[in-house]
């Protein structure tokens, strides 16, 4: 894709979400939230799925990561500035991946997926059962932070969740929707594709394998970090169900919903999970079946996802007129 | 040091258990290269549908020693879904690996509300027939019969696979298959239908553990999922594909567990997971794996 395609489809995308508070009623723009969260989320998570060839089952290991660490610095030690808790589980999330990630990279395929589902179930079984540290099944609570420097006191939190918060999200994920544009673009990009094209012969041209997908895990945690620590805002509560491998196994099925070989792919599929499970959930009580023969279909018939079929449209209709 | 027995005990039945579970994990693994995360719904299943069987069997006057035979029949029974879901993963065995575990996921996704319809969100249980066949107790010591006789069930099963996989035809042509597809299919195999036969073996594996366990815990939504986890814990263990690994990994797992449950129940699956990562450490193909490319 072009620079200029991304940009309009970017451009375009974010004037839609910004004008959406006008448009609909507040409980879309509090739904909006967690589709924020989870596409920051997902943009770490496609650099190391899409990008590095690495499939996560244990990336909700880091959206809890965000989520307690910012049940642990508003809650108990009383950090009022939501800048600094994001700066602050960035930088945990990134060092509890290094020494997971660098015993993770060894393996591909299966046996990363496994490895990482280990290691998430261990932080789940960590937070569940050492009760007097975390609070156990009933989680910690995250308490209301200021943003940028303001505490938009007047607002209640639900006006101030559907206000000045939905924009403040909209405006981080444009930001990490920038940065992790300029990282795959970048010659650090370059090279885990080429890992995952091919890592014997990246090897062999001299890239340090283990190095760039490491790396690329440690990256893909901190954005795991932001967006639980959204999700935790957004709650009010951090609870170990976040981490549970069932909830990894959404973020894939969101990666693949969208299309993971698409830059924009994983928004598009946070937005349409979120907005689907809202939906199927309001029609049924058994909305996880749906999901699951959604999920069994996409795999079976559109490996590529809403991306790849928007992109099969374009080519048909540019077919036609050409 | 009754105490401690008592521990083994109860580990070596949980261990008998996951035992089943990992082997047919293992056997799908082995021949098709697909990890299964459905295998804990299977699991689920079994003990849903085993709970049903042996209740209609009491309304038909059967007699409550008949409770273990009735559930291995019950676990039997299912079998029959092996063959359409391996119809359905059949349509991503050429696609990359992620897919397939996906759509395994998916398969999680929907059994948990195939439950939910058929069993209601309740646990169930069986509220007849654990302790039918007595208790062998000296002392403070004592074990259930029918946990012995599982554990026994355990055994004549990995006993009954090493044969089958190790010295009947069809199990060489398995592994065969399992080792090289193309050859094996270029020598006159019928790779579907072996493909078809080992996923539905995988799957009665896995059912009929869950229809055993039932007498000695409850059928609950949350079993499958979290079945999965110690199942794959077993595996990592063991070594992926392995059936000798399967049997090592399931009694690790089960005597940890059943020792952390006891002297520091934090740690239940925290301990389990330790050692996996220990594993993965020291010995990275897991312990009787074969080494990865």
């Amino acid at each position: 894709m072009k620079l200029s395609a991304a940009a309009i489809v970017a451009v375009c995308g974010t004037a839609a979400l910004a004008l959406l508070p006008l448009a609909m009623p507040p409980y879309y723009t509090g739904l909006m939230i967690p589709f924020c969260g989870y596409a920051i989320a997902l943009l770490g998570f496609n650099l190391l799925f899409g990008y590095t060839g690495l499939l996560s089952f244990g990336h909700a290991m880091f959206l809890g990561v965000g989520a307690y660490g910012a049940a642990i610095l508003s809650g108990v030690l009383g950090v009022k500035s939501f800048e600094l808790v994001l700066l602050t589980v960035m930088l945990g999330s990134g060092a509890i991946a290094l020494p997971v990630g660098a015993l993770c990279v060894r393996y591909t395929g299966i046996f990363f997926g496994m490895l990482t589902l280990a290691f998430g179930m261990l932080f789940h079984s960590f937070l569940f059962k050492f009760y007097h540290l975390t609070g156990g099944d009933s989680g910690m609570r995250v308490a209301r932070m200021n943003i940028l420097g303001l505490d938009f006191a007047p607002y209640n939190k639900i006006e101030f969740l559907a206000g000045p918060f939905y924009y403040y999200c909209l405006g981080l994920m444009i930001v990490a929707g920038f940065v992790m544009w300029r990282i795959v673009n970048s010659p650090f990009g370059l090279h885990l594709k080429t890992v995952r094209d091919n890592a014997r012969k990246a090897e062999y041209l001299g890239v340090h394998v283990h190095r760039f997908r490491l790396a690329a895990f440690v990256i893909s945690a901190a954005f795991g970090a932001v967006g639980g620590a959204i999700l935790g805002f957004r709650v009010g509560l951090a609870d170990p169900e976040l981490v549970y491998w069932t909830q990894s196994g959404q973020l894939v099925f969101m990666a693949v919903l969208g299309g993971f070989s698409n830059f924009f792919g994983p928004i598009v599929g946070a937005l349409t999970f979120t907005l689907l499970q809202d939906q199927l959930q309001s029609l049924t009580e058994y909305w996880r079946f749906m999901l699951g023969a959604i999920l069994a279909l996409i795999v079976i018939a559109f490996p590529e996802g809403i991306a790849g079929l928007a992109a099969d449209l374009r080519r048909r209709i540019a077919g036609k007129t050409a | 040091m009754s105490a401690f027995a008592n521990i083994v005990a109860g580990g070596v039945f949980h261990a008998a258990v996951l035992f089943l579970v990992a082997a047919g994990l293992q056997l799908v693994f082995g021949v098709q290269k697909i990890v299964n995360l459905a295998c804990g719904s299977f699991y689920a299943l079994g003990a849903y549908f085993g709970i049903t069987f042996i209740g209609y069997a009491h309304q038909f006057g059967v007699s409550e020693w008949l409770v273990l035979p009735g559930l291995i029949i019950s676990g039997l029974l299912l079998g029959f879904i092996g063959p359409p879901i391996e119809r359905v993963l059949r349509t991503v065995y050429d696609r990359d690996e992620s897919f397939q575990l996906l759509l395994t996921f998916a398969l999680v996704l929907m059994f948990q509300d195939v439950f939910k319809f058929v069993w209601g969100a309740n646990p169930r249980s069986l509220d007849s027939g654990y302790l039918i066949y007595g208790t062998i107790s000296t002392g403070d010591f004592g074990v259930p019969v029918y946990n012995l006789l599982v554990i026994a069930a355990a055994i004549a099963v990995a006993a009954g696979l090493g044969h089958f996989l190790q010295r009947t035809n069809y199990g060489r042509i398995l592994r065969a298959t399992a080792e090289n597809r193309a050859m094996a299919e270029a020598l006159g195999v019928d790779v579907r239908r072996i493909y078809s036969v080992v996923f539905t073996l995988g799957a009665v594996l896995g059912t009929t553990a869950g229809a055993l366990v039932v007498p000695t815990a409850a059928a609950s939504l949350d079993m499958a999922i979290e079945f999965v986890v110690e199942a794959f814990a077993v595996v990592v263990i063991g070594g992926l594909g392995s059936m000798r690994g399967a049997l090592a990994g399931a009694l690790i797992v089960g005597l940890i567990r059943a020792f952390s449950i006891l002297l520091y129940p934090e740690l239940e699956v925290l301990a389990i997971y330790l050692i996996v990562v220990a594993v993965l450490i020291f010995r990275p193909a897991g312990l009787f794996g074969r080494t990865l490319a």
